[in-house]
């Protein structure tokens, strides 16, 4: 069977601008593809190539297996929520939610068996009479995701949909749109800058920067095993730390040197890779430098830290310490003991590190 | 920098705060006077006799109270030769002024909804050049339009000064319906395409239920404008198809004898009642939507 949504070699220039650089992307039926990065970066341009309404500069675009490259959006068997919700102001709930199949022309009874069965779904009904201008940010969001959802169609698309919501409700609505993923079964592309957001819907993430892909796969991979820098720095809340360090090799593997103000380097051992460049920057995950104490695997490399500053989170204590020139965050027991300005034992847990050519920011193993 | 506000030093007393209030009522009366006072003179002038007028006093009220003068103005006042009041005058500005301003209302409402929501390759500059039309001249396009008006057949004709109305009113109408579309978040276009709708679906479903407060705008704009018009409606114009300021002008300018000036102020009334009559149907929305923005939702 043909993926339900493929993007072939697609350009889009604004001008002499390019804004979108040889986009290949493809995603199955039920697939939840997120697409991520930070403002400026093509992705809602991409979403709107994808729905039709901006015109794509050169490549090709196939939905359920058809060339959709020039059709027009309400041709294309697609449904959108906006960031800013876009209802239709002077109509009330059920006729933004029946609009499109009225303008389609489907008859009244299934107008409104439809009707019925969406509100019923997301529990909308006593909202039906209401205006927009009547309601919450959440009830909105939710009338425009009825709107998507009443015309059950191939593929769904959503344009940074929670932004516009308070923190609280923008969970709650996110664990929802994923329990309604599941249980429709449905093919969605979804815009966010939220990389949280991406990693907890996606069942494929596309990272974008300046208009040009920089990795794709599942969140896992993403995070695991980041393809360069950008990557790296951008997914994951801490970020990754990204320390510069010196490698040399001996019998045991690789030493990697990482060097610190005022005390002695401390000396990693790498027993996989053998083939580092001698100047690298190594990727840790926070949580894989933790207290001595707890450290979970005999696989870990200790070493002595002088602690900045100490950041309680609840479930997790953050430090913060110089390390390569850099800030370093590493993810402690919530009952550490690590206080600020004094040494504390941290465990260095080599078995997710990431290294990188600083040159090309891609990754090296 | 520190706090910047201001705080008086000297603080009022309750009796000063009184007496300023009352001199600030005292002014307000005053210059209310002033601007009604010639509406006054037009109301008590128009219901005094010719005999009232020459012996009494301007701003004294009629002793004896009288139509007979707006009787004249309406139907038997003479414009020139012929002796028919403004009334068949009435009717033409009329003729002209409703579909004229229905034209140029409907039409600017398209244009807005284009500039605004359907970018096009171009769409700034033909905004800018039509924002042009606004500022030139109405002296300027006498003789152009003159022969434009020759060509097409219709100079001298109420279609032509509707035509010469809508076209005039192009600049203005497109300007109000585009700044009031801009403010619509272009996503509920978007939307609505994705739903199904075409461009003039769009239009009527969405945009023009949301369009009350300027269409408001655009009505009071265009009919005072036309309305008032004398320029054109005396260059463009010919015996029969003259709207009702240029009769009042003719009335006023052609009396031979004795001065009628309780007729006159009885045409001028009447020539003046419609564009106040719009003014004081529809005027809130008119505050309203001169100053109506986002739409919200």
């Amino acid at each position: 069977m043909s993926p339900i949504l493929e993007v072939k070699n697609l350009y889009k220039n604004y001008g002499s601008t390019e804004v979108l650089k040889d986009i290949i992307v493809s995603i199955e039926k039920g697939d939840f593809l997120v697409l991520v990065g930070p403002s400026g970066c093509g992705k809602s341009t991409l979403l709107n190539c994808i729905a039709g309404l901006e015109p794509i500069t050169g490549g090709d675009l196939f939905i359920g297996g058809q060339n959709m490259t020039n059709v027009s959006p309400k041709d294309r068997d697609i449904a959108m929520v906006f960031q800013s919700y876009a209802l239709y102001p002077t109509m009330t709930v059920a006729k933004n939610i029946t609009f499109g199949m009225k303008v389609r022309g489907i008859d009244q009874a299934t107008q409104d068996a439809k009707l019925k069965h969406v509100s019923t779904q997301l529990q909308i009904e006593p909202l039906l009479h209401r205006k927009p201008g009547q309601l919450s940010g959440g009830q909105r969001q939710r009338v425009a995701m009825g709107r998507a959802l009443v015309r059950d169609p191939k593929l769904f698309l959503f344009d940074e949909p929670l932004s516009n919501l308070d923190a609280k409700l923008r969970v709650e609505m996110r664990t929802e749109i994923k329990a309604l993923h599941q249980r429709l079964g449905a093919s969605m592309v979804y815009v966010t800058h939220d990389q949280i957001e991406a990693m907890t819907l996606a069942t494929k993430i596309v990272v974008m920067k300046g208009g040009v892909i920089q990795q794709i796969g599942t969140p896992a991979e993403i995070y695991n095993r980041p393809a360069n820098l950008f990557v790296a720095d951008f997914m994951g809340s801490p970020a990754m730390n990204l320390i510069p360090a010196k490698t040399k090799k001996n019998g045991k593997g690789t030493q990697i040197e990482i060097a610190r103000n005022n005390a002695d380097p401390i000396v990693l051992t790498e027993k996989r890779s053998t083939d580092l460049p001698e100047n690298i920057i190594i990727g840790v995950r926070p949580e894989d430098i933790v207290d001595a104490a707890f450290a979970r695997t005999d696989d870990t490399q200790q070493a002595d830290c002088m602690i900045d500053i100490v950041e309680p989170a609840g479930a997790d204590t953050f430090a913060v310490m110089q390390l390569g020139g850099k800030h370093v965050t590493a993810r402690l027991h919530a009952e550490t003991t690590a206080a600020a300005g004094t040494s504390q034992r941290l465990a260095f847990d080599l078995g997710k590190v990431s290294y990188f050519k600083p040159e090309t920011g891609l990754r090296l193993n | 920098m520190t706090d910047m506000s201001y705080a008086p030093t000297r603080t009022q007393s309750p009796t000063t705060k009184l007496v300023l209030r009352f001199v600030l009522y005292i002014l307000l009366a005053l210059f209310a006077l002033f601007y009604l006072m010639p509406l006054f003179v037009m109301i008590t002038t128009s219901l005094k006799s010719l005999d009232e007028i020459r012996t009494g006093d301007l701003v004294s009220l009629p002793r004896e109270v009288t139509f007979d003068a707006w009787r004249t103005a309406w139907s038997s006042a003479c414009t020139g030769i012929q002796c028919e009041g403004v009334r068949p005058y009435f009717l033409n500005s009329l003729l002209i002024a409703i579909p004229a301003v229905l034209i140029s209302t409907i039409i600017g409402a398209l244009n807005g909804y284009v500039v605004a929501q359907w970018k096009f390759k171009g769409a700034n500059i033909f905004f800018a050049l039509l924002l042009f039309g606004c500022f030139i001249p109405f002296q300027v396009v006498l003789l152009p339009m003159a022969i434009v008006l020759g060509k097409l057949g219709i100079s001298g004709t109420i279609p032509g000064l509707i035509f010469v109305h809508v076209i005039y009113g192009l600049g203005f109408t497109t300007l109000f319906f585009r700044n009031y579309y801009v403010s619509i978040p272009s996503e509920l276009t978007k939307a609505a395409m994705i739903d199904g709708a075409g461009f003039f679906r769009i239009f009527w479903s969405i945009f023009m239920p949301l369009s009350l407060p300027i269409i408001v705008v655009s009505v009071i704009w265009q009919f005072t404008q036309i309305w008032n018009d004398f320029l054109f409606g005396v260059s463009f114009s010919q015996a029969g198809t003259q709207p009702v300021t240029v009769a009042l002008n003719n009335i006023v300018n052609s009396t031979t004898g004795v001065k009628e000036y309780n007729v006159d102020m009885a045409a001028a009334i009447i020539a003046a009642l419609p564009t106040l009559l719009v003014y004081v149907v529809a005027g809130k929305y008119f505050i309203r939507g001169l100053t109506a923005g986002s739409v919200k939702g």
